[in-house]
């Protein structure tokens, strides 16, 4: 039987996807996107798409059920949402929440279609590629050490059976010099194309949770479009009080220290880690910093040398993105625009006010196409 | 669905289904012929989300329930059983995996189906052909998108749907109207001048004159006639419930626009009484399935499959009612009611608890009041008149409702009258507002004023707006609906380009 609901269901997938695309600017500020991403796919709950109609909202609607309990027993949430939800006076209390599961790949596609984001040109380093090895084929002859040890015994078998010298009551099989087979490799030239993004993050006293989730859900958004455009992406976290150190992605967003801010100690981290792991030449090199901008006075000028003349030089892209908290002065932003923003092109600079302004500031960091 | 595509029963269903529909003739059940046609999962989740018509107009939404129902399927929470749709003759699909037990089952239930499609008065109306009519429909839509692009018919589509339960489900057994809807404008404007209105003035000499033609009468009766003549002016004369209609007959729509809008019109009234019967009739359909299925259908080896499923089928979820089970349990009380002869004024006025407990004339009337309900009640009428107080106890039944404070559904009330006050509530106009035309020619300039009948639960105002969006696509002209909001009479509006709010608060009474 021929079936249209095919058509029907690629428009419908088509339709969920453009909605993805017009209401982006909300899925990005919501953190819970982040939920499950087992298997590169991330679950993202898409409204069911309502042909609105008249209906009754939640004030005053009810219905009936069956069952145990008392009065005032709860027996389902209402909406979430600002109490104008979707309850029915009819029947079924609740929402209905339908779920479409976006692979990370068509994720960063959706990001990329939305912010307009250019494709990343790696740094000039096109021509420089790495030979790889791999183990692939089997040869007749080669070293000992990279004997085929089943091959060998299979070809040996297979020579006495057809040699009828085989005897299945005494199952003896001896390879002979022609029976001996070899690992063999081929290489592959591969384009030098690795990322490495090094997030540094201020851990004081004044960066409060809900700054630390903004950074979060920025860092998440950020690591999806790279990794779309480069294949081995690696992250590296640094946290930062008045001494800073490299930590792991759990500690990165864990970690609430208090204390005093002295930014210079996170560039020299990350610096020697440049230095030390990650060479300019065969890396394309990220560095965002989340801060509330506050630093030690003297600190300012110790950090705006380090940056300009160590880190800049070295890094594709160098984004300091400054979030908004009670306590923070703000001033660090300031600097940075004033003493150095001018000159230097890979530095961009944004301020993320609130979840609203991740989206733009997304924009801000990766628009540049480096 | 064209009779060649149709597959002949595999033989040991062939029997099945003769065995099935002997039982159910036997036991006075009267249907259309029935079609059963074996198809797999993927097949029955595409028709089932084509409403039960495969060759339905092409439409995302149909692409969505699709996806809902395979991903339901595929994950293993939900499975569709029967399929039955109501024409002369009957279709019904089984779905190819389940297990001969099923099957029987799923055929007992769905002759169960047929009869009350068959007799009961509320489908009385409905279109017996609507297979052909949906095919010819969706061959109707999809030669406007080859004309017209995919993209506008599809959009025009989603503004009608919008609108398409805004119907008069009564209109098929009713005439509302003397003389079918004029358009206002067409009539040659009367002599409106204010001679018309002046009350007639009886002949009186000078001095009497004031007796005789009392000032403050013939002030009332200058007024009477004003207001009489501003009702004939008004258009439409009294609310019209068929929005749909009104606007098909009034707005400036394209041909394409017409019939598409008229198709989704043909197309809600063919559906409206299953929602109108939906736990009569599936209560129906269980009743005899369990019926028939415990005396004559089962073997041995189908007994535990049969329990499972026929209780799966009737489990209540918390806080949910399930319509198979309520359906089947009041039908079941009627019947054992009737049997025993527990209705009427002794009955109903005898206090002593004992007594009524044990009442038993033998009267055996039962059976024949549960047809005589499934000819005439759909499921308002049928909860009005049955339900009761003993059957909510026996039942724990609950009301529940919104409590603002905690943004919780609570339980609200046990008590019968509650319960039955918010079941009905819910059956009411299939559970949705009364919405109706009261101006066409709003502020004479030809916008359209609607009216929702407010009844105690306010109107979702995200809704309600982007409905104002699509009823403005297709009235071209401002559109209004006045509501209660926050316990104030509230117009809201779309002009095409934005919303406005307009709030009376007592204030500015």
């Amino acid at each position: 039987m021929y079936m249209k609901i095919e058509r029907d269901q690629s428009r419908f997938k088509q339709i969920v996807k453009g909605k993805i695309r017009q209401n982006l600017r909300k899925y990005v500020t919501h953190g819970e996107l982040i939920g499950r991403k087992g298997r590169d796919l991330v679950s993202i709950p898409v409204p069911q798409l309502d042909v609105p109609h008249f209906r009754y909202g939640q004030n005053g609607s009810g219905g009936v059920g069956q069952g145990e309990g008392e009065e005032g027993t709860p027996i389902a949430p209402g909406d979430p949402q600002d109490g104008d939800g979707q309850g029915q006076a009819g029947s079924e209390p609740g929402g209905h929440i339908m779920e479409v599961e976006v692979s990370l790949e068509d994720l960063a596609q959706i990001l990329g279609d939305e912010l307009e984001l250019p494709r990343i040109e790696p740094k000039g380093k096109a021509n420089i590629t790495e030979e790889k090895t791999r183990y692939t084929s089997i040869r007749r002859s080669g070293p000992e050490s990279l004997r085929h040890f089943k091959r060998t015994y299979m070809e040996a078998l297979r020579r006495q059976i057809s040699s009828s010298s085989y005897d299945a009551q005494r199952p003896l099989v001896v390879p002979i010099r022609d029976d001996k087979r070899y690992r063999s490799w081929s290489t592959t030239p591969l384009p030098e194309a690795n990322a490495v993004v090094i997030y540094l993050m201020d851990v004081s006293g004044s960066m409060t949770d809900e700054q630390k989730q903004i950074v979060r859900t920025e860092a998440f958004w950020i690591d999806t479009w790279l990794k779309s455009q480069y294949d081995g992406l690696e992250a590296r976290y640094i946290i930062h009080d008045a001494a800073a150190k490299e930590v792991d992605e759990e500690t990165f967003y864990h970690t609430r220290e208090s204390g005093g801010t002295r930014i210079s100690s996170a560039y020299q981290v990350c610096l020697e880690l440049i230095n030390r792991a990650f060479s300019p030449d065969e890396w394309n090199l990220y560095v965002f910093q989340f801060s509330d901008g506050d630093n030690w006075g003297e600190d300012n000028q110790t950090s705006l040398k380090l940056l300009r003349e160590e880190i800049l030089p070295k890094v594709n892209l160098f984004c300091y993105g400054q979030v908004e908290s009670p306590y923070g002065s703000g001033e660090y932003l300031r600097t940075l625009r004033d003493g150095l923003a001018k000159k230097s092109e890979n530095l961009v600079l944004s301020e993320i006010r609130d979840r609203d302004a991740i989206y733009d500031s997304i924009k801000t960091f990766l628009g540049k196409g480096k | 669905m064209t009779a060649t595509r149709i597959e002949p029963l595999p033989g040991e269903l062939a029997d099945v289904q003769a065995q099935m529909q002997e039982h159910a003739r036997n036991y006075g059940l009267e249907f259309f012929p029935t079609i059963f046609e074996v198809i797999d999962h993927d097949q029955l989740n595409a028709i089932a989300a084509y409403g039960g018509f495969p060759t339905r107009y092409p439409h995302w939404r149909f692409g969505m329930e699709y996806e809902q129902l395979s991903k339901g399927y595929n994950y293993g929470l939900q499975k569709i059983y029967e399929l039955v749709i109501n024409n002369d003759p009957c279709y019904a699909y089984l779905m190819r995996s389940n297990a001969l037990t099923d099957q029987k089952m799923v055929m007992a239930h769905v002759y169960g189906h047929c009869d009350f499609f068959k007799n009961n008065y509320w489908f009385s109306q409905t279109d017996r052909k609507m297979m052909d009519h949906m095919a010819n429909h969706g061959q109707r839509v999809r030669r406007y998108m080859d004309r017209h692009g995919v993209e506008e018919v599809e959009t025009f589509i989603d503004a009608c749907l919008s609108i398409e339960d805004l119907i008069d489900v009564h209109s098929p057994f009713i005439k509302r109207f003397d003389a079918p809807l004029v358009d206002h404008l067409a009539q040659p404007d009367e002599d409106d001048d204010e001679e018309a209105l002046r009350p007639g003035r009886f002949v009186a000499k000078e001095y009497m004159d004031q007796f005789v033609n009392p000032p403050d009468v013939l002030a009332a009766e200058a007024h009477k006639r004003r207001e009489q003549k501003k009702v004939e002016e008004k258009f439409p004369k009294e609310p019209v419930r068929d929005v749909v209609l009104f606007i098909l007959e009034h707005a400036p729509l394209k041909p394409w626009q017409l019939d598409v809008l008229s198709i989704v019109r043909e197309e809600a009234y063919y559906f409206a009484p299953q929602g109108q019967t939906k736990i009569m009739n599936e209560g129906w359909a269980s009743y005899w399935h369990s019926t028939i299925m415990t005396r004559q259908g089962l073997t041995s080896a189908d007994i535990v499959n049969y329990a499972d499923h026929h209780s799966g089928t009737m489990a209540t979820s918390k806080g949910r009612l399930n319509p198979y089970k309520l359906g089947i349990e009041l039908l079941r009380d009627v019947e054992d009611r009737w049997n025993k002869g527990r209705f009427g004024k002794e009955y109903d006025e005898c206090d002593d608890m004992v007594a009524k407990r044990d009442w038993d004339t033998a009267a055996g009337l039962g059976r024949r009041k549960i047809f005589e309900v499934r000819k005439i009640h759909n499921d308002l009428t049928f909860i009005d008149t049955f339900l009761t107080l003993e059957f909510c106890r026996e039942h724990k039944l609950f009301s529940f409702g919104y409590n603002e404070d905690s943004n919780y559904y609570e339980i609200e009330s046990r008590e019968f009258p509650k319960i039955k006050e918010r079941l009905l509530f819910g059956l009411t106009h299939r559970g949705q507002p009364f919405i109706t035309v009261r101006e066409g020619n709003y502020k004479n300039r030809g916008e359209l004023f609607l009216g929702h009948e407010f009844n105690g639960v306010e109107l979702q105002t995200a809704y309600a707006r982007d409905t104002l969006v699509n009823l403005q696509r297709l009235w071209g002209r401002p559109v209004h609906i006045e509501t209660v909001l926050e316990g104030h009479k509230t117009i809201l509006s779309y002009d095409g380009d934005e919303h406005s709010v307009e709030q009376f608060k007592p204030s500015d009474k």
